[in-house]
């Protein structure tokens, strides 16, 4: 009988548990944890400031799942060493654990760059984890004054959560424009200004100087008096194992499509990872909820002497606040097409007649059919109609892919 | 007073607590007569192009619709009454000749309806079809006078092409391009899964439906439209049309509208002309020339088939039949003034022809006089509306009968009667492909059956009824009928005794 | 499994099973007050174009994206019908995002709605297929290509 050690209890976790035993329905699985939860659904925890979900229904599975799937799961506790010559892990423990095989789903955790005096900054917060959610509800209240440090997907999620319960919210980030990583700056500001109507306050290409108790000074010159400091610069994935053990690492841990370290017998999957994007063939560590299952369930059904490669991931993103919904796949290079609307607007990314990435802001309709486009590298000459003014459907596709899909069972 | 306004037939009553606005009606009328107020948020309509053909009656999820006869009416006068006098203002406004379709819907004598059908008591017992063997099966085609023997004495049994049904009842001929593709199929399927004929009509045969040959009547008519070698040899039998009941003494009319792709080729001529068949045969002026017409397709065919000469129901017919038993011909199909139409003149449909059930009668009572009954059988159409009817006609002297209106109106027909336009909402009289496709063949052949299913037990039951286990049997048994209401000279022509007699 | 089956070449583009399929899982009584001057969030739509049109409803993939993909574990497969689980749902659309078939839509609460094959509804049978005048959609069991 096999013995399986993930270490990691989030989405690429719960994906390899699924893959494992896809195959191999006896095997002895061993789930380590570092927070004391069952795997919940990361991006929920700023739905959960504004009280849309709860610690219950942000379980990632029934509570049954680990149960059902026969797994021993370790709360709070993290592998300190990984030893691929004798197939064992240490946990912070002292104790050792052997395996056979291993899935390195460590995740990421936040960068905080250094900032002058951050230390003494009291009531400061991470947003990551349910617990720094956690912390943070607790902390807020509605006179609170709030300084997010960063504009991305996560400080932005965490400002709309905090809407909730104040009023009183700064967002600073070091790039000219919200949501740098996804959109460029003219789209930005669309955003920006729905972001605005609903009450944020912005101070872009700019930074914090340093604190002077709860006061954040600027870079340029500006004071901005707070309660509750959010840091949500960025992240870094969580690679210390397989690179201490001597595994090939970039900016984060190197795997090919069946999810392989350069060790034997060691996999990894989700935000500790890196792989690449088809969309442009760069290698990128891409934390998308969606990439961390595929490449979890593809670890698992390898580790289990399956065969499964997931070869066409592309960074990917839908998002929403406030009501705005937008949705970005891809790269952002090559010819770009645009139709901007009152409130809405679309822009397509083409390279070698192929759609290479896409952006769209307040119509999302059906942006599936887009994505499918691109992951599936359909030369958009052969698409009935590619028509960027109008929704996508299942029109856009050719006759015999649309009617193969609308008669018969599908994968 | 240049164009005069007439005011529209019918009035489209939404009720409005009803309405959801889907506007299903709108997207489902090809008259453009629905379409939705977004002012309003209302669906709003123009009834003047409503032809009453309850496609939106039908799809209304809700059922908000009815279509209603318009109360807007002229002073009421016996005489000149709102439907004529309107006729005389579209003439007056267009100088046209005034064209409609489907059958004759005059309010004339219907002699089905007055005569009626006997069933055995106590002496010759009633038979039950649900226990006992009943046969509906008949064969059309020349029947020998007599019983020859060869020279060993055995009974020589080579008997002239005959056409083999499950039960007495054929599609009688609707064009491909007076009717769809769709249609076509339907009516094909159908008859191959009931044993029986459906006929293309004068439009050629689509080659799909070659496939269907064993269950296919291929028609010759006075504009030859889609004739050649192979499409004769393709049906089971040929049918030369010589007159059709909706429109005696004028050929086919075809508007070019309808003339589009596939119909076109099939019927060999080009895209949106008219096909106008001429009124006569130019090659036939006597039943000499019909002779050698019937002999040229027994020789194009290999006297394999039979040959059916189709007739209109008119004042000779007893005669005109006679002399088609004598051209060669192995079956007379006899067409009477009910008989529908994708397109005629108003007048000559309504005013043209005589009953069926008169012409019927004379024929066969004419032929059997002569003797040459055998030469022939009969099958006769022009508004067959029931099982009923079809043994009402076999009795009558009838082999089958040719049902055409009462299968369109399976396939989803409203009798709307406006085909010749060619925006049938049905999608049965029309060439247009978003409403060609509304008549699903899958469906339409289903429904097909299904009534053609129903009329053959309904036979067997009256069949039963009259202690007859044979459909054969009852073939000019006219003792099995009786006429209610109707004038000695009726009865005579009929050749059967009043009720009661 | 039976699933909804399309035929392109029979759909009259009518949307009868847009408002089957909204007025099947209002839970109402009649047809006028489940939809009667109010928007409608059906779970099959037609698409088409100028020549064709056709229904698009869930595909209940055997190896769905979607489900792959949610985010908050609402999207799950129950004896092979991929179904939602409204109360989990945050609407965060990615389920849209990753559809190849644009089967998910939005409703009126911001979370997503798809077609559950009528499971969790009284109709037995998808409304859609019950309502289509020409057989366009059918529910039936095919086999794996």
């Amino acid at each position: 009988m096999s013995r399986y050690v993930i270490v990691g209890n989030g989405t690429a976790a719960i994906g390899c548990v699924e893959g494992i035993r896809f195959v191999d329905p006896l095997g002895k699985i061993t789930v380590l944890s570092k927070e004391n939860h069952p795997a919940y659904c990361r991006p929920l925890i700023s739905y959960f400031l504004e009280d849309k979900t709860d610690p219950k229904k942000m379980l990632y599975r029934a509570e049954t799942f680990y149960e059902d799937n026969g797994c021993e799961v370790l709360y709070n506790v993290s592998a300190t060493a990984l030893d691929p010559e004798t197939k064992t892990l240490t946990l912070d423990s002292g104790d050792t654990l052997s395996y056979d095989k291993i899935c390195v789903a460590t995740g990421s955790s936040p960068f905080v760059p250094p900032m002058e005096n951050l230390e003494n900054v009291k009531n400061r917060f991470s947003f990551l984890t349910l617990d720094d959610a956690k912390a943070l509800k607790k902390a807020v209240k509605p006179s609170s004054r709030v300084l997010i440090i960063g504009a991305g997907l996560i400080g932005l999620k965490c400002a709309e959560g905090l809407r909730a319960i104040t009023k009183n919210i700064t967002v600073c980030d070091l790039a000219d424009h919200v949501l740098s990583s996804i959109l460029d700056a003219k789209d930005a500001a669309f955003v920006q200004k729905h972001l605005e109507a609903n009450d944020l306050k912005f101070t872009l290409h700019n930074s914090v100087a340093k604190f002077k108790g709860n006061t954040a000074i600027m870079q340029n010159g500006d004071e901005i008096p707070f309660d509750i400091l959010v840091t949500a610069v960025g992240v870094r994935a969580n690679w210390g194992l397989v690179k201490d053990a001597g595994g090939a690492c970039g900016r984060a841990i190197t795997v090919n499509e069946k999810m392989e370290t350069s060790l034997e017998d060691v996999y990894a999957a989700g935000d500790c990872t890196e792989s690449t994007d088809i969309s442009d063939s760069l290698i990128k560590v891409m934390a998308l909820m969606p990439n961390a299952y595929m490449q979890g369930y593809t670890a698992g059904i390898n580790m289990a002497g399956g065969e499964k490669v997931f070869d066409n991931a592309i960074p990917m993103n839908s998002i929403g606040f406030f009501g705005l919904h937008m949705m970005t796949a891809g790269s952002r290079k090559g010819q770009m097409k645009t139709d901007i609307q009152k409130d809405s607007i679309k822009r397509f990314y083409k390279e070698d007649g192929k759609l290479i990435g896409f952006v769209l802001i307040g119509d999302v309709q059906n942006a599936g059919v887009y994505t499918n486009i691109l992951r599936n590298q359909i030369p958009i000459k052969s698409l009935s109609e590619f028509n960027i003014k109008k929704s996508p459907s299942m029109a856009t596709y050719d006759e015999e892919f649309r009617r193969k899909t609308l008669e018969s069972v599908v994968k | 007073m240049n164009n005069m306004y007439i005011s529209p037939d019918y009035e489209v009553i939404r009720n409005m607590s009803r309405c959801i606005t889907c506007r299903v009606c709108e997207r489902q009328c090809a008259n453009e007569v629905h379409s939705f107020d977004p002012d309003g948020n209302v669906m709003i309509s123009d009834e003047s192009k409503c032809v009453n053909c309850k496609r939106c009656v039908s799809l209304c999820p809700t059922h908000a619709l009815k279509i209603v006869k318009n109360e807007d009416t002229l002073r009421e006068n016996a005489n000149w009454q709102d439907a004529t006098i309107k006729e005389i203002y579209k003439q007056a406004n267009s100088g046209g000749v005034l064209l409609s379709s489907m059958g004759n819907p005059k309010p004339l004598p219907v002699y089905w309806d007055k005569i009626l059908i006997n069933a055995s008591q106590v002496t010759n017992p009633p038979i039950d079809p649900l226990r006992e063997p009943m046969e509906t099966r008949v064969f059309l085609g020349k029947k020998p006078d007599h019983i020859e023997r060869d020279e060993n004495g055995k009974i020589k049994t080579d008997l002239a092409p005959q056409l083999e049904l499950s039960v007495p009842i054929m599609f009688s001929a609707m064009s491909y391009g007076s009717i769809s593709y769709n249609a076509h199929k339907s009516l094909a399927t159908a008859a191959k899964e009931l044993g029986i004929y459906y006929n293309t009509g004068e439009g050629g045969l689509h080659e799909d439906f070659y496939v269907y040959g064993e269950n296919t009547i291929v028609q010759v008519a006075s504009g030859r439209f889609g004739v050649h070698e192979d499409y004769l040899n393709a049906g089971a039998a040929i049918e030369i049309k010589m007159g059709q009941g909706a429109k005696p003494g004028i050929g086919g009319h075809l508007p070019g509208a309808k003339i589009v792709g596939d119909v076109s080729k099939t019927r060999m001529i080009p895209e949106g002309s008219d096909a106008i068949s001429p009124a006569p045969h130019h090659d036939i002026y006597s039943i000499e020339d019909l002779r050698q017409l019937v002999f040229s397709l027994k020789e194009a065919s290999q006297y394999k088939k039979p040959v059916i000469v189709k007739v209109a129901a008119v004042h000779n017919i007893a005669a005109i039949a006679s002399g088609i038993a004598r051209s060669g011909a192995d079956i007379i199909a006899i067409d009477g003034f009910r008989g529908g139409t994708g397109a005629a003149p108003t007048r000559i449909r309504d005013n043209v022809g005589i009953p069926i059930e008169l012409a019927l009668a004379s024929v066969d009572q004419r032929l059997r006089e002569e003797g040459i009954r055998n030469n022939v059988s009969l099958v006769v159409g022009g508004s067959i509306r029931s099982a009923a009817d079809v043994v009402k006609a076999i009795a009558l002297g009838a082999d089958a009968c040719y049902i055409a209106t009462a299968a369109v109106l399976a396939l989803g027909c409203h009798l709307c009667r406006t085909c010749q336009t060619g925006k049938c909402n049905w999608g049965i009289a029309t060439q247009r492909p978003e409403l060609v496709k509304r008549l699903n063949p899958e469906i339409g052949s289903q429904r097909l059956v299904n009534l053609i299913t129903a009329w053959k037990h309904e036979i067997k039951e009256l069949m039963g009824g009259m202690g007859i286990n044979s459909i054969e049997a009852l073939r000019g048994n006219r003792l099995m009928l009786r006429g209610v209401g109707l004038t000695g000279k009726e009865l005579e022509i009929l050749g059967i005794s009043h009720a009661g007699e | 499994m039976k699933r909804v089956f399309v035929k392109e070449e029979w759909c009259l583009g009518c949307h009868l099973c847009e408002y089957n399929c909204a007025y099947a899982n209002s839970g109402l009584s009649s047809m006028v007050k489940a939809l009667q001057g109010k928007p409608i969030f059906p779970r099959i739509h037609v698409n088409g174009n100028d020549s064709v049109t056709f229904a698009v409803s869930c595909r209940h993939c055997t190896d769905p994206l979607c489900v792959k993909s949610c985010i908050s574990g609402a999207l799950h497969r129950e004896n092979g019908v991929v179904c939602i689980d409204k109360n989990k749902c945050v609407g965060c659309l990615t389920c849209m995002l990753v559809c190849p078939y644009g089967a998910l839509v939005q409703d009126e609460t911001g979370t997503v709605t798809k077609c559950e094959l009528c499971t969790k509804n009284s109709c037995g049978t998808p409304a859609c297929v019950a309502g289509c005048p020409n057989n366009a959609i059918v529910f039936e069991e095919r086999c794996e290509e």
